[in-house]
């Protein structure tokens, strides 16, 4: 059994070793190059005092990428973490209820009919975010029954809106053309096209959503056990609820706008600190945010040096590819902790 | 103290509730008996506002519910509901400072008072022992006495029971109900239990209210309420009603079901 000094303490734990993988594969990323720097050279670049040319790559051609990366690990991170105490299912995340999809299907798109009365990179998040809305209005309104909304429903209406939206992506992938190269890297995620001006776009709305994720912890923790516990204590579970899937569904068409389909992070990360941690989402949460962005700053690196002759590897292959495996060692090993006895 | 007035309620057509009256007394221990399905706990839900009446309304020492919000209403009406399953890992003292929800605003942490008021609240229902522990590792009786500890850490005027003897072993029915009596008369709080547990309410509680046929059928002591003929309407069952001297407590002998002929 887990005793609560215990969890406290590896809560800390947990956070600290966040926060330094976190910065190790910060640096060690931002030291990409054609010819990579070393550790030191990059961590002395970061602080202003490198070469020109360090700062240059630092600066210019890698700090783009490396906080995108921060943002959509985070925001992907802590969508998972709440959308799983929404709907008191860990296997809930943006991508289960169809969200990933929706906004995939927006930014496909955006990418395959550009029109010329906006900018494509105004096109690409607003489709993303609209597409991502109708989605979630979707699957709540066929899963609603009698002014109620079953868990069950939820998650199979998502499943099949998901899958429907899926094939769609593909249908315009497979018609596309010219543009078809573009659109399934794209869908594999991909951050190397992270720009100043994309991130000035994702920035306020994974914000924006975090901020009202985090204020909501407390009503969150008691709709984790059940509407009419939440009810009881004075929570107005219907508009808490909505708000919670608005800015899920902000985050996850920030998240994916730009850097395509990003997987496993808003399922595998929430899940693994819950289990190490325990459900309190006043920790929960803020851990969600570090934790995505560790997770997905390692993904990155990974995917720019485990093959070296292919090159860049998509950052949602690498993604799946540890987080997978991981999550099934866990759920085998420590079951009834995520409730599968 | 808790007023319901003329309240009809229906889930689509189906009527539930046909204009109900009833007044909850403060301090009063008051048992909401019928068979299963027979709206009971629809009646509970009514009073604090989880769901709303098509007709009539209900008033919490003259104020009606509808105009307040729900967490001032859960300032003053706390309730412990039927199904306390909790498949998620939070410590008991997690779960029992719940109750100070109510009283604390979005990014407001819990101060000096809020922290002894729930550690009160464990003393009382005599949790604090294992204040520390899972509650997803917990026996039904033990999460039902977490379930009222964190009532009484909501500070209530009144506490709505449901159906709260309903998974419980038959010891810790009497356990649960001997809490609640004993927090009913320390703290003069007033409690409203909904049961179809005839020998509970009948031990337990001051008044009683007899629902059948989505009406109050009769309302008051189980003495006056209890009936040969009121047990043959409600539950269609034949009973013999007497006072027992030595257990100083009505005694209700059935019989058997009315329809096999009893």
């Amino acid at each position: 059994m887990d005793s609560v000094a215990k969890r406290k303490r590896r809560t800390t734990a947990v956070l600290a070793g966040l926060f330094l993988i976190l910065f190790v594969f910060m640096v060690l990323d931002l030291a990409q190059a054609f010819i990579p720097l070393t550790f030191e050279e990059a961590f002395w670049a970061l602080l202003g005092m490198g070469t020109e040319t360090d700062q240059i790559i630092i600066w210019r051609m890698n700090m783009p990428r490396v906080i995108m990366a921060i943002l959509v690990g985070a925001g992907l991170g802590i969508a998972g973490a709440v959308m799983q105490a929404l709907f008191r299912n860990p296997m809930a995340s943006p991508y289960i209820l169809g969200l990933s999809s929706g906004a995939s299907l927006g930014a496909a798109v955006a990418l395959t009919f550009a029109v010329t009365w906006i900018p494509q990179m105004l096109f690409v998040p607003l489709l993303a975010f609209a597409s991502c809305m109708a989605t979630l209005f979707l699957v709540y309104n066929i899963s609603s029954v009698g002014g109620r909304v079953p868990t069950e429903t939820l998650l199979l209406a998502g499943i099949a809106v998901g899958a429907m939206l899926s094939a769609l992506v593909s249908l315009l992938t497979y018609i596309a053309g010219d543009q078809m190269a573009g659109i399934v890297y794209w869908t594999m995620g991909n951050l190397t096209n992270a720009k100043w001006e994309n991130i000035m776009i994702v920035a306020p709305l994974i914000f924006a959503g975090g901020l009202i994720m985090v204020s909501s912890s407390r009503d969150l923790n008691a709709m984790m056990l059940g509407d009419a516990h939440a009810l009881d204590l004075g929570v107005e579970v219907r508009k808490v609820r909505l708000q919670l899937l608005v800015a899920s569904a902000l985050v996850t068409a920030a998240a994916v706008a730009f850097v395509g389909v990003i997987g496993f992070v808003g399922l595998v990360v929430p899940h693994i600190l819950r289990i190490l941690m325990g459900p309190d989402n006043r920790v929960l949460l803020p851990a969600s945010i570090v934790g995505g962005a560790a997770f997905l700053m390692m993904c990155d690196y990974i995917s720019r040096t485990i093959a070296p002759s292919i090159g860049i590897l998509p950052i949602g292959i690498i993604t799946a590819l540890i987080g997978a495996p991981y999550f099934i060692y866990l759920l085998r090993r420590r079951r009834s902790e995520v409730g599968w006895d | 103290m808790l007023t319901v007035e003329g309240i009809s309620f229906s889930y689509r057509e189906k009527p539930v509730l046909k204009d109900v009256n009833i007044e909850v007394r403060k301090g009063e221990i008051i048992g909401i008996l019928g068979p299963n399905g027979c709206g009971k706990t629809t009646l509970l839900k009514l009073l604090n506002r989880n769901l709303k009446p098509q007709k009539g309304r209900v008033l919490m020492e003259g104020a009606d519910l509808e105009g307040m919000s729900k967490r001032s209403i859960a300032r003053q009406i706390a309730v412990v509901p039927q199904s306390n399953e909790i498949r998620f890992a939070f410590t008991v003292r997690d779960i029992v400072s719940m109750g100070r929800m109510p009283f604390l605003d979005r990014f407001q942490g819990e101060s000096g008072d809020d922290t002894r008021i729930v550690e009160e609240a464990m003393e009382k229902t005599n949790i604090k022992e294992f204040a520390d522990r899972l509650i997803n590792n917990m026996s039904g009786g033990e999460r039902q006495r977490v379930i009222i500890a964190r009532a009484l850490a909501q500070r209530p005027e009144v506490i709505l029971l449901d159906e709260p003897t309903l998974h419980l072993d038959i010891n810790h029915q009497f356990e649960v109900l001997d809490l609640v009596k004993r927090l009913s008369k320390e703290e003069g709080l007033t409690v409203v239990i909904v049961s179809h547990d005839l020998p509970m309410v009948v031990k337990y509680c001051d008044r009683m209210v007899l629902i059948h046929d989505h009406k109050v059928h009769a309302l008051g002591t189980p003495h006056d309420v209890l009936t040969p003929e009121s047990m043959r309407t409600v539950f269609n069952i034949n009973a013999v009603l007497e006072y027992d001297g030595a257990l100083k407590a009505l005694a209700v002998k059935i019989i058997g079901s009315c329809s096999n002929g009893h």
